[in-house]
């Protein structure tokens, strides 16, 4: 349960951005959260309740999108959704590791005031 | 006053990214290789390392960092040779930070090692998500610990660029499978390489050495 410290650092960083902003509150953080980030949303929405207490971002919403795995077969140029990261084409049954999307962990928007 | 949104795009482990970059600037410029070791507990991380230790004492100078999350008794064994060892215990933490390293680097002679192993806390999950400044990451899987581990933590083990399994002094007593787990290892981890060693008869061993010698090269 890295969730936490994932947690902590991302309220650091969104304070930083607020403050940066002239504002005084968090009221909305989002998150970029993909399938393949090895990050449970769960286990986040759980640690950002934790963490936030007393800070700038106190009662703030939290909104995470998940991004779901894309790889890539290079044998039928085309892209698929693999469930995980041992991802065989759908169509040509070929094995790849060419994951494309699905590892993100990012901070994506702040609403301030 | 009235609410406005800020579009960012950050990677959330922004600050932990930074202090591994300044991590791998520190290495770099003292010529040391870093291995960052993950696995899960009890797949012969320490003793992995103990051997390597003796069998390269004299030849190679090595530093080690290693994190449990209580008790100092991996430093303990670790301290087999005149290799300094550094113990992080993290209360709690399942996983070891570039700024954790920054700080026990503080308390190592960077300048006076060749290869700094760090030894992470045993956890096939969390330390996938944070960089150390390593310049090799080895995932240990033992013999004991059943073939499909890979498949079951694949995360982990796509972002090694090194797998060692360990323990094969006693595949056979465990029924160990050695074709279906290095199928398996093709899948998880098809860019890394593989050695299939036993710390306790010394098996694979030599090989592991033979390549850490001529990897210890090209960061000099």
């Amino acid at each position: 349960m890295h969730e936490v410290s994932i947690m902590e650092s991302a309220l650091e960083s969104a304070e930083a951005h607020a403050r940066k902003q002239g504002a005084a509150r968090i009221l909305r953080m989002g998150l970029r959260i993909g399938d393949a980030s090895g990050v449970v949303p769960d286990a986040l929405e759980f640690a950002f309740g934790a963490v936030t207490d007393g800070t700038m971002a106190e009662g703030a919403t939290l909104e995470i999108e998940r991004v779901p795995i894309a790889a890539w077969c290079a044998a039928c140029n085309a892209e698929f959704a693999p469930p995980d990261i041992l991802a065989c084409c759908p169509t040509c049954g070929a094995f790849s590791a060419d994951i494309r999307r699905g590892r993100e962990m990012q901070l994506s928007f702040l609403e301030v005031e | 006053m009235s609410s406005r949104l800020i579009e960012v795009t950050e990677a959330l482990l922004e600050k932990n990214d930074e202090r591994a970059a300044a991590n791998r600037e520190l290495f770099r410029r003292h010529g040391v290789l870093a291995l960052n070791i993950v696995s899960s507990p009890g797949s012969g991380k320490t003793e992995f390392i103990v051997r390597t230790l003796k069998d390269l004492h004299g030849e190679l100078r090595f530093g080690v960092i290693v994190g449990d999350c209580e008790t100092d008794n991996d430093a303990r064994r670790l301290r087999v040779t005149s290799a300094p060892v550094t113990q992080i215990t993290t209360g709690g933490y399942c996983h070891l930070e570039a700024g954790m390293i920054a700080r026990a680097a503080e308390g190592l002679d960077v300048a006076a090692l060749d290869i700094l192993i760090i030894e992470n806390v045993g956890n096939l999950v969390c330390p996938a998500s944070y960089d150390l400044g390593e310049d090799v990451r080895i995932a240990m899987l033992s013999v004991t610990e059943g073939e499909d581990k890979p498949l079951k933590y694949p995360v982990i083990f796509r972002s090694a660029n090194v797998v060692i399994v360990t323990k094969m002094d006693i595949a056979e007593a465990v029924g160990y499978d050695a074709d279906t787990a290095r199928a398996n290892l093709a899948k998880a981890a098809p860019a890394a390489l593989r050695f299939e060693t036993s710390a306790r008869s010394g098996a694979g061993m030599d090989v592991w050495y033979d390549w850490l010698r001529a990897r210890v090269q090209t960061v000099r």
